[in-house]
């Protein structure tokens, strides 16, 4: 009897790519409907336009490449990458802005260098970072969120003011749109108001701002999920937020009255959503154990001296991509003690 | 909690709990399978030196003798595992990744299993040589018999200045499916001590210690009880965690004692040997009984097999005999492992032999070995580093491995990887990760075999040259000398010139005073005077005559 050779292991594998990328677009689910809440419906929007222009992107390309592209598309990499620009732009960003980026994500960022796995830069950070230093009126156009909102938008009306560019008859940008909770602190803070007269604004919650805390929170919540199920490990979420909240520790203790509370940045901004679901992109970030922890504790300090220093409100991105650079050095000087061997000797 | 008797133990890095599939081989009575029609023993089936056969096509054999042996000192030797008829000497499929055919002996038993004459048992081996226990253990050709095939006898033999400390007996079995030590340590417990009192005799050992993973509490049961029984010091049966890979010996090594066999180093260097449970019996076999390594127990199991079971089988029955006696196949079949699921090499034919480190004949279903499924890009996750026992990074050796960077891939440590797949298995992208550092280390091996050609290519040439150099140097050498003896000779030979010069004068003078008188008359000497003077009238006369002759003219 004749039987088929392959090597071994001969087990069935228990992970897949697409298993890992199916778990993060569940885990983002949780935050994306606390988004679709207290912001309306722009953030789906967003989020089914960038995944369709994703999808279509990378299917030419990888046509384009003479590779198969049915099993390329199904790998869901492209709709992670959509997902997560869609869920950093504000929620009534114009579609050629979403389109744009997008395709620039896919195409120049990560295509270009080889798709998936061969990218050095986190493509949906790279694509925001191009759009804000591009577009900075229209990406900083950000909503209140529905408790403070006195005109929310309905499903059509957000429909219209995403493809046709204008708003709803009788109402304008100024009282639609509104700063984010980040940007609000640092524009105060540089009329030389204290913390403590800053938070007298209706716009503050427990930690950081009304609505947004909470999206935090479920982003955290699918953050904690996909630690569960190993798709991430705890070295560079932590890390990462511990590099953020022991700098802002240091500088409120230091003066409380212009340094917010540590918990305010830890939720505000994408901090959360950065240190689970975008520092952890495995293929930019650095992949020894050792290295995730100094390239997460790194972002966390970088993330907070561009909010307190940079020119920038947020900085998630630009801390992102900075250590995405630093990644492959980190990890050459981070390598294990191999078994067997004395320790310093490789 | 820990029992009385648990000791302290250490964990390696990573490692995976895999699903153990033990049950369904357990289910059955260890049983003798039969005698084949033929028996195929392949020359080489251990590490080192291929063996020579000792007996010619159509000889008699007899249970027990010896058929091939090698004069290397890594081998071992083969036996008749019954008596027979050497059926043919030449190429049979054996098991090896690639279906190769090597050189077997073929045997017809003839059904009477007759005993050749065995060496005499040992059993008063604590008062033998040791060497002369080294020499038993080495006839009777036993190798590691838990997959490793390394010569037994070069493991006893540490060298001079090497003290062993602690003796460890392997029967860990972290495989998922194999069961043969399991099933072993159950039913001949007492033979493996008395392998370890042996052992422990001959490596002059004080302590042992026999790691069992704690899946097989039967196993531990039966082998704490031998080892009470036996009275045996300073020897305990621990219970390791089941975690694939413990039975690696620089693992096993480590959960027991703590210490790391340095990279590229045996565990003697560090005051260890380790044997698998399967060897230990076996080395008992050989000393008390003489008797050399005829059979062993091999685990025939799986989804494709009906009767999943543990046969003691003779070494060279073919595995299609085996198969045949655990049920035949099952509709379910679809590959044939020689090992475990992990580590095994699958095979594309039941025409091969048991061989000596045959521990396991998975017949898995597809399921249970399911096709490659397609390879996806490496997303760099560090999964595969997670669960590497040896700390390495294979996701690093992976890129330098396909870009055949291979100093770049032996930086990141390529040989300190034990092949033990785990990286492979937990690879979401379903990279053939171990492949990939085959595939390097065959390449390095091959230009590491091409360099060494050419090192000694090189070599030959500069011999060569240097040969022709001098050659060349030695005839000029001999030339000049003869010129200057030439040289010398001219300087030299001035009077032997004037003195050839004088003799060709005289010879030339007598010549010309020859011819002088010749021209004379010759009856002319020893005249009286009278004569002289009518001679010389005459000569006047003439003269006279010649004179006017020549006026005339």
């Amino acid at each position: 009897m004749e039987f088929p050779t392959e090597t071994s292991p001969h087990t069935a594998r228990p992970n897949s790519v697409d298993t890992v990328m199916l778990r993060v677009i569940l885990a983002l689910i949780p935050g994306i409907v606390a988004m679709v809440w207290y912001f309306g419906w722009g953030t789906l929007i967003n989020i089914l336009l960038a995944s369709i222009t994703a999808v279509t992107a990378e299917a030419l390309v990888m046509k384009l490449r003479h590779k198969p592209v049915l099993f390329a598309i199904s790998d869901l990499s492209a709709v992670v990458t959509a997902m997560l620009f869609a869920i950093a732009v504000p929620p009534l960003l114009p579609w050629w802005l979403t389109v744009l980026g997008v395709l620039f994500a896919i195409v120049v960022v990560k295509q270009l260098y080889g798709g998936l796995g061969y990218n050095p830069f986190n493509p949906a950070m790279a694509a925001y970072v191009l759009l804000l230093i591009s577009y900075p009126v229209d990406m900083t156009n950000w909503l209140p969120p529905r408790m403070l909102n006195d005109h929310p938008l309905g499903f059509i009306q957000t429909l219209h003011t995403i493809f046709a560019g204008h708003l709803p008859a009788g109402l304008t940008w100024d009282t639609v749109s509104g700063a984010t909770p980040l940007d609000e602190m640092r524009t105060q803070l540089d009329m030389n108001r204290m913390i403590s007269e800053i938070r007298q604004s209706p716009l503050w919650g427990d930690f950081g701002a009304r609505g947004w805390e909470w999206i935090g929170n479920w982003f955290l919540l699918g953050g904690l999920w996909l630690l569960y199920k190993r798709v991430i490990s705890w070295h560079i979420p932590v890390s990462m937020l511990s590099g953020l909240i022991v700098m802002a520790g240091l500088f409120y203790i230091a003066d409380p009255n212009t340094h917010p509370f540590p918990l305010f940045h830890m939720f505000s901004g994408g901090a959360i959503l950065g240190a689970f679901f975008i520092a952890t992109d495995p293929v930019t970030a650095a992949t020894t154990k050792k290295g995730q922890i100094i390239y997460g504790a790194a972002i966390g300090v970088l993330v907070f001296l561009i909010r307190t220093f940079g020119g920038y409100p947020d900085a998630v991105a630009f801390a992102v991509l900075l250590m995405n650079l630093a990644a492959p050095t980190i990890d050459y000087y981070t390598q294990p003690r191999v078994f067997g061997h004395k320790r310093g000797q490789t | 909690m820990t029992p009385p008797n648990q000791q302290r133990l250490w964990r390696f890095h990573g490692g995976l709990h895999l699903p153990d599939n033990k049950a369904q081989s357990l289910g059955r009575e260890l049983t003798q399978a039969t005698v084949p029609q033929r028996l195929i023993l392949p020359l080489q089936q251990h590490i080192g030196e291929e063996d020579k056969p000792l007996v010619a096509v159509g000889e008699r054999v007899l249970k027990g003798q010896m058929i091939a042996r090698s004069k290397a000192y890594i081998s071992a030797p083969i036996h008749a595992p019954t008596s027979g008829t050497v059926a043919s000497i030449g190429p049979e499929p054996i098991p090896h990744p690639s279906g190769l055919v090597a050189t077997c002996i073929v045997i017809e038993p003839d059904g009477e299993d007759a005993w050749a004459e065995l060496p005499e048992p040992m059993d008063d081996y604590q008062q033998r040589d040791r060497a002369d226990l080294r020499e038993r253990v080495r006839w009777a050709g036993i190798v590691g018999l838990g997959g490793a095939a390394f010569p037994t006898s070069v493991k006893l033999n540490p060298g001079p200045n090497v003290r062993i400390k602690t003796l460890i007996i392997n029967g860990a079995e972290c495989e998922p499916y194999i069961t043969c030590d399991d099933m072993l340590m159950r039913t001949r417990a007492p033979r493996i001590v008395s392998g370890i009192k042996i052992l422990k005799h001959l490596l002059e050992v004080e302590e042992c210690l026999i790691g069992i993973e704690d899946n097989k509490p039967v196993a531990i049961a039966a082998m704490r009880q031998a080892v009470t029984d036996a009275g045996l010091q300073k020897t305990r049966v621990v219970t390791i965690p089941t975690l694939y890979p413990s039975g690696g010996e620089k693992q096993l090594i480590h959960i027991l004692t703590g210490k790391e066999v340095p990279s590229h180093a045996i565990p003697a260097q560090i005051g260890v040997v380790c044997h698998n449970v399967g060897t230990t019996a076996a080395i008992a076999d050989a000393v008390l009984e003489g008797k050399p390594l005829l059979s062993r127990i091999v685990t025939l199991t799986g989804d494709g097999v009906a009767e999943p079971r543990n046969l003691e089988a003779l070494i060279g029955t073919p595995v299609s005999d085996l198969i045949a006696q655990a049920g035949g196949y099952t509709n379910a079949v679809y590959k044939l492992i020689l090992g475990g699921p992990m580590m095994g090499i699958a095979l594309h034919t039941d025409a091969v032999p048991l061989t000596k480190a045959a521990n396991c004949l998975l017949v898995a279903s597809r399921e249970e070995a399911p096709d490659p499924s397609p390879v996806r890009p490496c997303i760099r996750c560090g999964e595969c580093a997670r669960v590497c026992p040896v700390s390495l990074l294979p996701q690093q050796m992976y890129w330098y491995a396909r870009a055949k960077d291979f100093d770049k891939v032996q930086a990141y440590n390529l040989f300190d990887c034990i092949e033990c797949g785990c990286c492979s298995h937990v690879c979401p992208a379903h990279l053939p990760l171990v492949q990939f550092y085959r595939f390097a280390k065959n390449e390095i091996w091959a230009q590491e075999e091409e360099k060494r050609k050419a090192e000694q290519a090189r070599q030959r040439h500069e011999a060569r040259q240097a040969r022709l150099e001098r050659l060349e140097r030695e005839r000029k050498a001999k030339l000049r000398k003869k010129k200057e003896a030439l040289e010398k000779k001219k300087g030299a030979g001035g009077k032997e010139q004037d003195a050839k010069k004088a003799a060709i004068e005289a010879a030339m003078k007598r010549v010309a005073e020859k011819k002088a008188a010749a021209a004379a008359p010759k009856n002319t000497e020893g005249l009286t005077p009278a004569q002289q003077r009518q001679v010389d009238n005459a000569e006047a006369r003439r003269r006279a005559a010649e004179t006017e002759g020549e006026q005339e003219k």
